[in-house]
Order: structure tokens, then sequence, then C-alpha cells
């Protein structure tokens, strides 16, 4: 019988051959399918655990920082001289005078200005914001003696990470030798040590590593989201709704649709300089600010949201509309009671997807400005500030090794903030999900 | 509202019987439905009559769910749908700008082929309709409209103890009769059902006939179906369509005895379908 091999099989029996014929074949192919995926996974996998693994190792350290403890002498003489006590006075002191005099009398063997600078370079200069601090709010401490936990210099504290090799040629390292020495004698006497880095979370930016914090930037990503959410949520649902349920379907609408599809791939820097040119120079708002940072991003997540807005009113059954239209609900009603609460969980997932986005990009924000150097923790959204990305950029850029465990750190608070976001989704979609 | 009267059925009508009825709640008149080029209802001319069930027979393809949607004008939503001609309800055409469409629906209910609850409580469904026209004043009126509807779609004694559950948690047939009562909460004047049993076992078909022959007495009955027995069980006239043109209406004991029309014979002696 070589039908078989080739024409049409005729009979049962004939078919069963063919079909026997193939299955080694198709089951082969069905093997070597789910091999590519778990392979596919696996990589993926990977890749995720590499990325996770080398931010975290490298990013956990910041939450851990070094701590110097003196016996600092609120010396009249330094501090008010004239004897006035007044706020104004006490905040122009040398505080830094203090904290050198208290280092001279621990290691009262060094001599000379070279080693005494080296020495003074054990202790951030943020000691003398703190003790400046701790005078104004007590005056009454000038002339006392306390012992005070004061931030270590950065390299100190890359010392005691050991992120500073102590086999190094001492010209290779920020360290002296002498230096390494005084710190194993404070270590010795447990006036050196890790403590948890509050600084890092409540601090702004700085130049100094031991003193730069990520509060600035997560304030700033913050207002920025918010502000981008407030927007393009209502505004993409909204235009959303109107292509998808009252537009008529004519050349008009085939134009807008086909221009979202295509904002949609426009490269991100180009929405920052619309947003330059538009909010910036022309409407004249403030740079750098959270307010123009979040329309910007509006403008970018917009089609994201708008696009899978539609696609989630796509989905809802035709016949639910037809149920609400033939029982007199106007197109509104059937819109806002049947329509929208089915495609909301879609609508949410597109949002989110949307503010993910928006959470990760950095380049439309340099354009207006959000790469300046701010200091100071913004408090609303006129104020200066950057973003966490931006922030990420910023430190990754700098040569001081404290920065590269706070590029991390920054990275791990950015991720920690996407899984925050990533469970209000799954949250908010579950909760809608429920009206099935 | 100027009480227009309909014009009285032009001569020379290819439809065979008996189009009008005296005092019909619906007339309709020269009507023609396209969709885009295709021309899907030819000058159709019929009138429903008040407490009667209506059936409308024919292959599939030929019109009927496209006339029975001109009746609430759902076809208002599709966009290449054009209806032209006069569909009067009680004398007044439907389509005149002075009268809403909202209220149209709301006298004028339906029933579809896959029945199609909202994902919503069975109570909620049945409510849907009075609190959207604010039919109710208050909790213990909804309750009460909700009560009634249920019973006279013959579903309270299933459903009484699980109003907060799904309507998508009842069976096809159950979900069926939760439709119609979700049509008859709001006290219209015509129910209009497409194949409402299409989807349904001949038991739940059975109960579903019983209903309409009970909902006969309060409302006008519009049914397509393609099951000739069930439009002999409930109909008191028949339409047959064929391609879009109405080809013989009469009474429905008539047309399944003696048609006048050679289509409908073939139609119903189940030469072709
Ligand atoms: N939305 C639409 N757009 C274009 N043509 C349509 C549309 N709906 C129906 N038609 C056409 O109009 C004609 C009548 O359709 P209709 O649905 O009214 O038939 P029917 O009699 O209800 O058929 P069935 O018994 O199969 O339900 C058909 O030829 C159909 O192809
Ligand atoms: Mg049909």
């Amino acid at each position: 019988m070589n039908s078989t091999s080739n024409g049409v099989p005729r009979t049962a029996a004939e078919t069963q051959v063919r079909v026997r014929a193939g299955l080694a074949r198709r089951y082969r192919a069905e093997r070597r399918f789910r091999a590519y995926g778990l392979a596919a996974v696996a990589l993926g996998i990977s890749f995720v655990v590499f990325l996770f693994g080398t931010v975290l190792s490298q990013g956990l350290s910041v939450l851990r920082q070094g701590y110097v403890q003196l016996d600092i002498i609120y010396d009249p003489e330094v501090i008010d001289p004239a004897g006035t006590r007044l706020p104004d006075d006490l905040a122009v002191a040398d505080y830094q005078a203090l904290v050198r005099a208290a280092l001279r009398e621990r290691f009262p063997d060094v001599e000379g200005r070279p080693a005494l600078r080296e020495l003074y370079g054990l202790v951030s200069s943020a000691a003398s914001v703190e003790l400046q601090k701790r005078v104004t709010a007590d005056p009454g401490l000038i002339g006392q003696r306390q012992r005070v936990t004061l931030l270590a210099d950065d390299t100190v504290d890359m010392l005691l990470k050991g992120k500073v090799s102590r086999s190094a040629p001492e010209d290779e390292r920020r360290l002296s030798d002498a230096q390494v020495a005084w710190v194993d004698a404070l270590r010795a006497d447990g006036a050196l040590q890790l403590r948890f880095n509050r600084a890092f979370f409540t601090n702004g930016d700085s130049r100094d590593p031991e003193q730069a914090g990520v509060r600035g930037a997560v304030v700033g990503s913050f207002l920025t989201l918010l502000i981008t959410l407030l927007l393009s949520f209502p505004i993409g649902v909204g235009a959303a709704v109107y292509l998808e349920e009252f537009a008529p379907r004519n050349r008009i609408t085939d134009i807008i649709e086909v221009n979202i599809n295509n904002l949609a791939a426009v490269p991100s820097i180009v929405f920052g300089l619309l947003g330059l040119a538009m909010f910036i120079s022309f409407f004249g708002m403030p740079r750098s600010a959270p307010l123009v940072g979040g329309l910007v991003l509006t403008l970018l997540t917009l089609p994201t949201v708008i696009i899978a807005s539609r696609a989630a009113l796509k989905a809802v059954p035709p016949s639910i509309r037809e149920a609400a239209l033939g029982m007199g609900a106007s197109r509104w009603q059937t819109v806002v009671h049947h329509v929208l609460p089915l495609a909301m969980p879609g609508v949410l997932t597109g949002a989110i997807i949307g503010m993910a986005r928006a959470l990760g990009e950095s380049a439309p924000l340099l354009m207006i400005g959000m790469v300046a150097f701010i200091v100071e923790v913004p408090a609303g959204a006129l104020d200066p500030s950057t973003v966490l990305p931006v922030q990420v950029f910023l430190w990754s850029d700098l040569p001081e090794r404290g920065f590269v465990e706070r590029t991390s750190g920054a990275i791990i608070v950015l991720l920690l903030f996407l899984i925050v976001m990533n469970a209000t989704a799954v949250v908010l979609r579950n909760k809608f999900e429920k009206r099935w | 509202m100027s009480d227009k009267a309909v014009p009285p059925v032009r001569e020379g009508i290819r439809t065979i019987g008996q189009v009008t009825v005296p005092e019909p709640v619906f007339a309709c008149r020269d009507v023609n439905v396209h969709y885009g080029d295709k021309h899907a209802i030819k000058d159709v001319n019929i009138d429903i009559g008040r407490a009667e069930v209506l059936a409308m027979i024919g292959p599939s393809g030929c019109g009927k769910s496209t006339f029975l949607r001109c009746l609430n004008r759902m076809n208002d939503t599709i966009e290449s749908a054009r209806v032209t001609g006069l569909i009067a309800l009680d004398g007044q055409d439907i389509h005149d700008k002075r009268r809403d469409v909202v209220q149209l629906r709301a006298r004028v209910g339906m029933v579809f082929q896959k029945p199609n609850p909202f994902p919503k409580s069975i109570y909620e469904n049945v409510a849907y309709g009075p609190r959207i026209h604010g039919l109710a004043a208050d909790r213990g009126e909804l309750d009460e409209i909700v009560n009634v509807s249920l019973r006279r779609a013959g579903l309270w004694e299933e459903v009484k103890d699980r109003l907060n559950n799904p309507g998508t948690s009842l069976s096809g047939g159950q979900q069926q009769r939760l439709c119609i009562a979700r049509a008859i909460a709001v006290n219209p004047d015509v129910i209009l059902m497409d194949e409402p049993c299409s989807a349904l076992d001949p038991i739940a078909t059975a109960r579903i006939e019983d209903l309409i022959d009970e909902l006969r007495e309060s409302y006008a009955i519009c049914i397509v179906t393609h099951s000739m027995q069930q439009a002999a069980r409930v109909s008191q006239r028949t339409a047959y369509f064929h391609l879009g043109d109405l080809i013989e209406v009469g009474e429905t004991k008539k047309i399944f005895t003696n048609p006048q029309a050679k289509l409908t014979e073939d139609y119903i002696t189940g030469r072709f379908g």
C-alpha cells in the first residue's frame, strides 16, 4: 500500500498509520519547545539574580555607617567669646574647632600641621553641624563636657567596611598609615564603630559621601509620580473611554489612534525637550521642579495609559453593554456602572506600567534641570529637586568610594519603590476582579 | 407631542396576510434597514398588538434580529446601521427628535439570545433598572420591586436565599429568567426576545414558554425563534421573514396549518431553513 506514504488516506486504518508516523516528531517538537522555554526562563532568572546580587552586595553596606565618639568640651571661649548667648552668635561659631580640640586631646602625641590635618580628617565635616544643632537646642551645654557620637569621614567608613585594602601601598589608598593606626586605636577602645545609617534616609544630597542621603530624591520622585498619576490616570482613562465608547469611527479618530500609538514609541528625551520648551520656556514654570517633572512624565505615560485602557475596555464583552443599554441606561451610565468597573483591572495594570516607566525615567528629567545638585529636601512640588534614577546617575559619576555603595543603595530604594507599586497594583486588581 | 396619526399601510405591499391590528402598540410602516451597502430589511409593514405574542420566524440571516432591534433602537449602537421608515409606539414615531431613546428602552424591554446578567448580585441585576429610572423611593420599595419581578419571572423560589450571590453563578436557564425579571422590573409595555431559549435545555425552555404565556396578559411580546413548535406554542400571530422581506403575517394557527405564500410553506414544512 503506497497510499500510506503519499496521497490522501482513504480509510481509518490508513489514517491511523499516518498519525502514528507523525507522533514521534510531534512529541519531539513539543519537548524541544519546552526546553527552549525553560532555558529562556532560566536565563532570565539568572540575569535577575545577578542584578539583585550585585546591587545588594554593593549596596546593603549603606545601611551601616562609621561613627566616632569623642569627648567634646563646649568651650565658651570658642562658641561664644562675647558671652551674648544669642542664637545668631551661637549659630556662626567655629564648632570644627571643638572637634579638633577633642581629637588633639585624644591623641596628644600628634604634632605638626600635616599630621594634625590628617588627624582632623578622620571626622566628617558634618560633625560641626551636629554640635551646632546641640548647642542651639540647649545653650546650657556651654562650658560642659559631653561624649558625642559624630559621623566619621567616608574614608574611615570605607576602612571599617573593609573596602579599603590595608595591604595596599600607602600612596594608593586614601588613608595614610598614621590614620589607619588612629582608626585602630579608636576601635580598640570602642570609640569607633559601624551603626545604623539613619542619615542615608533623612539627608538630601551632599558632596561628602558620608552625609549624602536619598531623602531628597525619594521625596522628589514621590512628588513627581504623584503629579504624574493625578494627571495621567484621569486624562488617560477619559481619553480611552471617549475613543472606545463614544467617538465615531472615522478618519479623524483613526488618525488620533495612529498618533497615540506613535507617541508611545517616541524616545523619552524628546518629551524632555518638549517639556523644556513648553512648560519652562513658554509657561515660565520653575526649573528642576517636581511639578514640571510630573507634567513631562504625564506626557510620556499618557499613551501607555490610553492604549492599555482601550485594550481593557475592548475586552469587556459587548453583551454587557447591550444589557445595560437595553435596560434604558444612558451611554454614560453604561460606561460608569458596567464597562469601566469591568475594565478596571486592566486599566490599573496599564496605569501601573506607565507609572513604573515614569519612576525609572531619567533622560527627560535631565532636560528640565532635575539633575542639579540639591541638598535641601524638597518641601513642595515647586521646590528644586531630583529623582531617584537621576540621583543614581549623579552618584555613579562621582569618584569617592563611598558613593559606589550609595549608588547601589539608591538603586535598592528605587527597586523597593517599584515593588511597593506593583504590589499595590496586584492588590487593587484583585479587589476589582472580585466583581466578576 | 402631537399625536401624528399613523398612516394606513400603503397599497401594493408584498406581504401576504393581515399586517394590521386594531389599536396596535407598535405600528411599522415601510421600515428599511441598511448595514452600509447591505439592505437587511426591506419595506416591512407590520403592527404589533397589545397583550399578544408575535413570533418572528425565518431562515438564518433573514433579518429577524435586525428588525427586532429596530423596535428599541438598539441598532443605534451599530455605526453602519441606518434605519428609515416609520416605527410608531402608541402612535408616536420612536425616531422623533423629541423622544428620548432612554425612555423608549425603559418602555420596550429586551431579552437577548445569550443570557447576559450583569456581573453583580442577583438583587442588583433586578434592581438596576428601577434604580437608574428612579422607580423606588426607598430600599423597601426596591425590595418589593425585586421580589415581585423575580416572582413573575418564576425565579423567586430558587434564589430567595441567595439574592446576594452573583447573577452569573446561576444556571443558563436561571440566568435567562433573571434577565426576564430584570426586564419586567421597569414595567415595560413591550418585551422583545431574541431567541431567548436557544441556549437552554427543554425543561428550562418549557419554563420560559410558560412564563411568556403568563406575561402576555400584561405585556406585548415579540419573540424571535428558530423553533416552529415554540412559535406555535407561545404566539398568537406569526411573521415570516425571508431575505429581509416580510413574506407573510397572520394568526399563528393559520400560518402553520394553511400558509398562503409558497416560501412560508416551504419553510415550515422544512424544505429549507
Ligand atoms: N452589524 C452588522 N453589520 C453588517 N451586517 C449585519 C450586521 N448585523 C447583521 N447583518 C446582516 O444583516 C442580515 C440580517 O441579520 P440578522 O442578524 O438580523 O439575521 P437573523 O434573522 O437574526 O439571523 P439568525 O436567525 O441567524 O439570528 C444578515 O445578512 C447579516 O449578515
Ligand atoms: Mg438573530
